[in-house]
């Protein structure tokens, strides 16, 4: 039994393929006088991949959680598939894959048990259950490891593994709370490669992060929060686009000396971003903008010319890095 | 009905989803990987008692009066309150410690809550689980009792249901208290209160002991009715009191299941 017949039939199957599968007007959570997420809105249609960017403490994870419905939001309006995960979590959820910030496999369970109760917790039979097992290891790389106990996995197994649990119900809707934190650059690889597929597949992926380069990848619209409030919103490529420049220099002059030479840059790129360790130059050609350093007679320590990236949005929608 | 009025109806539409036997699959298959050592330690305590009180100290003190009167020895009354003690351990383990680390460190129920199952579904198959633990350290203490010969009449057996109403009761309030403590300091307090009540609830002497402002006292504590409980069955010997000691528990049970309720959505949904 997949618990389908839990929600109306008419949002689930019926509506327009690209319909809105997740509304937020004005939502607001506030923990006595602080407001975690300050009135954010936004609305994600079927199929999307949909990033919520930003450092700790934005209000990225509490609104994954409002979403699930396992927090209860203060004010504003939600509604996950057409309904209202407050007043309907179990039904909510049984549509959705969750993959929290940090792994919360079951360690008193073997690899292979750990989806299959998990998917009992969703009312799933076994008949059902056993073969989707095996094909979520499959997915996950992880069939030789089915009979392990998951404290001998690797990080990078773990999430996988996490991943695959998620994924368990079918849900239409996959929430990943800063999936690759903590991972070498490999695993981050090969789990960004599994994220393409589902999306491939048409699951609707939902993801925090505060790595840029994770944005630029899995996303094709995203949301820039910082203190509970969006800052800007747009794909990946409009953001850098209306924010910062094509090309950045960033040029390191000792940590004694970046500030004092902000001055004599002065004029050089359309604009001038000094941080403690270092000063980056915002120009639409870089490399020309690096000669004119060199003929103001100003030496770098190193200088390096890259594309615009979120990490520079971000800075200059907010003034702070990402990651402090 | 459309199925979300369906579940509005329901009173606890957003805390339960009537699969509680998902909880308690999971809590068997973890059992049989990884927690049968500490289960079967939990059935030998109260023999060990039974073995050195009972035996060993029995053999000094002799035959005393038993609850209908007659001269019982010593450890045939000691035994029906090591059983009460024991099904008192085990769901307060079970439903504090046990709670308490699934919740804070596991992580295990914001797991389980994520996905279709309400706090309600979590909390009744825990206590559903540690009243299965309790039935089955009741069988095996009161089969100990059998193979010592303790045991006299066949009202004996009803140690067993009873040893699951006591832990009923102490398993519900258990999960409600455990939902108000944060630290380990706090969890402290729970043995705090747990060892005196072991000692005193006229577990190993009868309450005529004490002065009466005492045994006023000690016959407020929950565990002094579920050790005179099962003294009385262990015997067939039933009073005016007997009632009493079974509303005693009915009423603790509810109360607790009500506690629990309640700070479920405090404690989950926040």
């Amino acid at each position: 039994m997949h618990n389908h017949a839990l929600t109306p039939t008419g949002t689930l199957t019926g509506g327009p393929p690209n319909g809105t599968v997740i509304s937020a007007e004005n939502l607001t959570k506030t923990y006595g006088d602080v407001a975690a997420v300050d009135g954010i809105s936004f609305a994600v249609p079927a199929g999307e991949s949909f990033g919520l960017l930003g450092p700790n403490g934005a209000g990225k994870s509490t609104t994954m959680k409002m979403i699930g419905g396992v927090t209860r939001r203060t004010a504003g309006q939600l509604s996950i598939m057409g309904l209202d995960p407050d007043t309907h979590g179990p039904e909510v959820r049984a549509h959705l894959g969750v993959v929290p910030q940090q792994d919360n496999l079951d360690e008193e369970l073997r690899v292979r048990d750990n989806l299959l109760v998990y998917g009992r917790y969703f009312g799933l039979p076994m008949s059902y259950l056993r073969p989707k097992a095996d094909e979520l290891l499959e997915f996950a790389q992880l069939t030789d490891k089915a009979k392990s106990k998951v404290d001998a996995l690797s990080g990078g197994m773990k999430r996988r593994l996490t991943i695959a649990r998620s994924l368990i119900n079918e849900p239409r809707i996959l929430l990943l709370d800063e999936p690759t934190t903590g991972l070498d650059p490999q695993a981050r690889h090969i789990l960004w490669d599994r994220l393409f597929r589902l999306k491939e597949q048409g699951v609707t992926l939902i993801l925090t992060t505060h790595y840029m380069d994770e944005a630029e990848q899995l996303c094709d619209r995203l949301i820039v929060v910082d203190k509970g409030r969006i800052m800007a919103e747009g794909s990946p490529a409009q953001l850098i686009r209306e924010h910062s420049t094509r090309e950045v220099v960033e040029l390191r002059f000792g940590s004694e000396r970046n500030a004092t030479i902000g001055s004599r840059l002065e004029g050089i790129g359309e604009r001038l971003e000094v941080l403690p360790d270092r000063v980056l130059m915002y120009a639409h050609d870089g490399e020309s903008a690096l000669e004119q350093v060199s003929a103001r007679g100003l030496r770098p320590l190193t200088s390096l010319v890259r594309r615009s990236s979120l990490e520079d949005v971000f800075l200059r929608l907010t003034g702070r890095s990402l990651i402090d | 009905m459309s199925a979300p009025a369906q579940a509005r109806s329901r009173t606890f539409g957003p805390l339960y989803s009537r699969n509680a036997r998902a909880v308690i699959a999971r809590g068997l298959m973890a059992t049989r990987s990884t927690n049968w050592l500490v289960m079967v330690s939990g059935f030998f305590e109260p023999v060990l008692f039974l073995i050195s009180m009972g035996v060993g100290l029995g053999s000094i003190v002799g035959d005393v009066q038993g609850p209908d009167g007659t001269r019982i020895s010593y450890a045939a009354y000691i035994a029906p309150a090591l059983l009460a003690v024991s099904a008192m351990n085990g769901a307060v383990y079970d439903s504090t410690w046990n709670v308490f680390f699934k919740m804070n460190f596991a992580k295990l129920y914001q797991g389980m809550l994520y996905t279709s199952l309400g706090p309600l579904d979590v909390a009744l198959g825990e206590i559903f689980l540690a009243l299965l633990r309790g039935m089955l350290y009741a069988t095996g203490f009161t089969a100990v009792m059998g193979v010592m010969g303790l045991i006299t009449t066949p009202w004996a057996l009803l140690m067993i249901p009873a040893s699951v109403l006591i832990a009923f009761g102490f398993a519900s309030l258990g999960m409600g208290i455990t939902s108000f403590l944060k630290t380990f300091q706090q969890m402290d307090w729970i043995n705090f209160i747990l060892l005196p009540m072991f000692l005193f609830s006229a577990t190993f002497y009868p309450l005529s002991v004490y002065p009466e402002p005492i045994q006023w006292f000690i016959q407020a504590m929950p565990l002094w009715h579920g050790v005179e409980l099962l003294r009385q069955i262990s015997v067939g010997s039933f009073t005016a009191a007997t009632p009493v000691h079974i509303g005693y528990y009915l009423v603790m049970t509810a109360a607790g299941m009500l506690l629990t309720t309640l700070r479920l959505r405090s404690l989950f949904l926040k």
